[in-house]
């Protein structure tokens, strides 16, 4: 029977070993694709390899003496308790071997602190529950939330997951950086902490509210690399993904051009069918508003109140659209909406079936103006 | 200086109250003082804590069997995890490990009772108190606290009602700890049998004695810990908030400060268990006993200095992400002298495989598991992927499950004989042990590889390539869990007679040479060693 489990631990350590690089059954730690992520796997290996060694020669010895050293056959117990030599060989050996594994520890762990020299720096913002990136050099600026689709699967229960792609590890706004430049992160958070990971660079990084904290990363190849929180922040802390897009930079010129003009752009302010405010409110509920008041507008009992059958919601536009932009002590302000934005929300909250609201009206963009100064 | 204390304290006082049995009816469960009384509560009240802890565990892995949010909220799951490990750590692990000391630690050393026994009384009920409070949050508004059991703030500043009443009941935790590590500390050191020397305690003893100071060191950190969360959330303080001068990494610092010692509270009780059960079973003494003691102190000395390598990642200065590696690597010696010791006392032994030795074998090589991945954590770069994945829940469950439970049930085994006189049903307990051995595995063996693939831990759902080995582990974790009932039935069925064989007062084969409680009739007399014993066991010398 012993026999059977040493197999069993054998066979899992042989294959823990191996390195596959499947998406299912994988077993072991990505090499990932910069140097620091590589030098990392390498440690990884060599102390694996090491555990492995030390772990044949422990276990073969226990199971070496379960087998002989029994007493169904017959096997007489010696006397001894102690012997100095031994005793002192193997408090040596252990330490050698540690020393031997510091020195390549040290010099990664150096090689990962050194954020020296870097070419352009991003500050990454950690929220309940979403990423904001903001360009230091070129001035984008914009938020990362799980993908609509991934969202709605897992509050709605009607879509399965496994029909989703990337399902949890989608963004609606990846992070884009260009290729072979050194990049500094400046991370931050707003609330709690968070951790940034994206396993493909080799590290991650906690995000503590009120303080700096730096990494680096020089990704050689273009790709996308995904990644979560991995601090627990909360109720959503499994649903804020990180999605890094890495590009020629030419292509990430070209990506920062873009995005600046759009950013810059001045709303579209024009007035909009009743259709199109309700699909544009949607996706804005499904990023600002749907971790706390619930795909169904029921809120969680105790926690945050219910949007279905609020008077708030269904009363006076004009109290909800201040409200909306002031926030309250537990309510965050949604000044950062633009008016066609807040419009559209406004329109969905109070008119939604999945909500469970039905005023039977529309908040054109136009609506917000007067009340909400912009001084954009 | 202890050797002559005790001589004057046994002699006379208990003489008169030697023939007096327990108190009639439940109320002697409520007002004993008595060592044995006390022990067995703090053991069937830590089994109680470790059905309820289970249960929240099969909940969580019943939302992780598949992708997709199935069963709970994420919010109630989080409160899951956060409760899970509050309860196993603070109502199951370290109630058993202090149980197991009240009814072991003065059979063992030759004293009547514990030093003070009124004290252990209150210090019995204080966990009942503090376990309830911390349960009665699960039905307050805003739910239980959710933030995970290292309770960082900012996040468990936004718990509901329930955070004073969390933190109260840390406090009263706390203080039962602190009083039960301070009677068995004074026990140890002041009512030894005359003939009982420091170096001729059994391990279970000194694991016992360093733990002790262990507790009584960091518990009241921890109080302080939390109390200024409190005062953070009431009372305007800043101590943990950046906007009033205050840094939320601090108390992370502060509660590894207790942290790290604290799970060293649940290891080394278990090493003194397993120290005690390998040698009875392979015949031959415990191989290089003062090595153990001296690797025991020096874990508990290294426990101190170590505690930043939960925090790699929050953002520490280069000379102290360096410093904190180098000394965690450091706890890779003494802890491997406790492994090679104790394979050499199996080595050219007369082995048998009765169930305490089934789960002691099985802890060492699973404890081995447990430390290598430690290891692996202990190296700081690659901890930068490690942290807070699956890899690190996979180390801490092997360090815990098949190492401190597994040795709570390989003592429990061990030592009911001897505490009821009877044996309990071999076959089960072997029953027992196979299926917890190999479902404890399947359970966690393939959460290293969902650590190591990028699922982050404490998350209610995750991406499609992660279901698979989920999957596997939930099916390992049922198993295990259903598998316990067979413990709760093997121990009801022992003290209620079990085979119906007679057990001899030495149980187990020459078992006396090993200890002093296998001289001792079996069931144990309420009242033992009125009069301190004269000749001491000691197979090491």
């Amino acid at each position: 029977m012993k026999k059977i489990k040493q197999l069993f631990a054998g066979a899992m350590l042989t294959t823990f070993g191996l390195p596959i690089a499947q998406a299912d059954y994988a077993l072991n730690l990505m090499e990932g694709v910069t140097k620091v992520s590589n030098d990392i796997y390498d440690l990884h290996m060599l102390i694996l390899w090491i555990c492995v060694f030390i772990g044949i020669a422990v276990f073969g010895t226990i199971f070496y003496s379960i087998y002989h050293h029994r007493k169904s056959k017959g096997h007489e117990a010696a006397h001894f308790h102690e012997h100095t030599t031994v005793e002192i060989i193997w408090t040596i050996i252990p330490t050698i071997i540690l020393v031997a594994m510091a020195i390549p520890a040290t010099k990664t762990m150096l090689e990962l602190d050194d954020v020296q020299e870097s070419e352009m720096s991003i500050k990454v913002t950690g929220k309940q529950w979403y990423w904001d990136y903001q360009y230091l050099d070129s001035g984008v600026h914009f938020e990362s939330h799980l993908d609509e689709i991934s969202e709605k699967s897992h509050r709605g229960h009607t879509i399965d997951p496994h029909t989703v792609p990337n399902y949890l590890l989608s963004v609606d706004r990846p992070l884009v950086i260009p290729i072979n430049k050194k990049i500094r992160f400046v991370f931050t958070s707003a609330d709690v902490i968070h951790s940034w990971w994206v396993p493909d660079l080799g590290w991650k990084k906690d995000a503590n509210p009120g303080f700096i904290n730096e990494a680096w990363t020089s990704v050689p190849t273009p790709g996308v690399y995904r990644g979560q929180c991995t601090e627990l922040c909360g109720r959503d802390h499994g649903f804020m993904p990180i999605v890094v897009i890495a590009m020629n930079q030419g292509d990430y010129d070209n990506w920062v051009k873009t995005t600046l003009e759009k950013q810059n752009a001045k709303p579209d302010l024009s007035d909009q069918s009743h259709e199109q405010l309700m699909a544009n409110g949607s996706s804005v509920y499904l990023k600002n508003c749907v971790a706390c008041h619930q795909i169904d507008g029921k809120g969680v009992v105790g926690n945050y109140p219910a949007l279905r059958g609020s008077a708030k919601v269904t009363g006076g536009v004009d109290p909800l659209i201040g409200f909306l932009q002031a926030g309250t002590s537990k309510m965050p302000s949604f000044a950062k909406l633009k008016d066609n934005e807040l419009a559209a929300v406004i329109t969905y909250i109070r008119n939604s079936p999945d909500i469970g609201n039905k005023v039977g009206d529309e908040i054109q963009p136009k609506a917000i103006t007067p009340v909400y100064d912009d001084d954009e | 200086m202890s050797a002559v204390t005790a001589e004057h304290d046994h002699d006379d006082h208990h003489h008169d109250d030697h023939a007096h049995g327990p108190e009639k009816g439940w109320l002697r469960w409520v007002v004993t003082t008595n060592h044995k009384d006390i022990g067995t509560l703090y053991l069937v009240f830590a089994l109680a804590m470790f059905f309820v802890g289970g249960t929240m565990a099969m909940i969580i892995r019943a939302e992780l069997f598949e992708p997709g949010m199935q069963f709970v909220d994420p919010q109630f799951f989080n409160s899951m995890t956060t409760m899970h490990a509050l309860v196993m750590v603070f109502g199951a692990v370290m109630p058993a490990f202090v149980g197991l000391a009240n009814w072991m630690v003065p059979m063992m050393i030759g004293a009547p009772d514990m030093a003070l026994p009124r004290m252990n009384n209150m210090s019995f009920w204080l966990l009942v108190a503090g376990i309830l409070l911390l349960a009665s949050t699960l039905f307050m508004e805003g739910g239980a606290p959710a933030g995970g059991w290292t309770l960082y703030p900012p996040l468990v500043l936004q718990t509901g009602k329930a955070l004073p009443f969390a933190i109260f009941s840390v406090h009263l935790l706390g203080i039962s700890s602190i009083m039960g590590a301070i009677n068995i500390v004074a026990t140890i050191l002041n009512m030894r049998a005359p003939a009982m020397s420091l170096m001729k305690m059994p391990m279970f003893v000194w694991t016992w004695l360093i733990t002790g100071f262990l507790l009584i060191a960091i518990m009241p950190v921890f109080a302080g810990a939390v109390t200024m969360l409190l005062t953070d959330k009431f009372f305007h303080t800043s101590f943990f908030d950046a906007a009033g001068g205050g840094d939320p990494v601090l108390y992370q610092h502060i509660f590894w400060f207790f942290g790290h010692p604290e799970v060293y509270v649940m290891i080394l009780p278990t090493f003194g268990v397993a120290s005690t059960i390998i040698p009875v079973f392979a015949r031959k003494p415990l191989f290089g006993y003062s090595s153990m003691v001296y690797a025991t102190a020096a874990i508990a000395f290294l426990a101190f200095i170590v505690w930043a390598h939960h925090m790699f990642t929050v953002g520490m200065p280069i000379s102290g992400e360096l410093y904190f590696m180098y000394a965690t690597m450091l706890i890779a010696i003494p802890t491997g002298v406790k492994v090679f010791n104790w394979t050499a006392t199996m080595w050219k032994g007369a082995m048998t495989f009765e169930t305490p030795m089934l789960f002691s074998i099985s802890f060492v090589v699973l404890f081995t598991l447990g430390g290598f991945t430690g290891l692996m954590m202990s190296i700081a770069p690659a901890d930068f992927q490690y942290h807070d994945s699956y890899f690190i829940v996979a180390h801490f469950h092997y360090t815990l499950v098949p190492a401190s439970i597994f040795m709570l049930m390989a003592g429990g085994y061990y030592w009911l004989p001897k505490w009821t006189g009877h044996m309990y049903n071999e076959k089960i307990g072997q029953l027992h042990f196979w299926l917890s051995a190999i479902s404890v595995n399947i359970l966690f063996f393939p959460q290293h590889f969902l650590g190591l693939a990028g699922m982050p831990r404490r998350i209610p759902d995750y991406a499609i390539q992660f279901s698979d080995w989920n999957m596997i582990s939930s099916i390992g974790g049922f198993i295990f869990g259903a598998s316990q009932l067979l413990f709760l039935y093997i121990v009801v069925d022992t003290i209620k007679g079990g085979t119906g064989e007679k057990v001899t007062d030495e149980v187990w084969e020459d078992a006396h040479k090993h200890g002093l409680e296998w001289t001792l009739p079996s069931p144990v007399p309420y009242h033992t060693f009125s009069t301190p014993p004269t000749v001491i066991p000691c197979d090491h010398d």
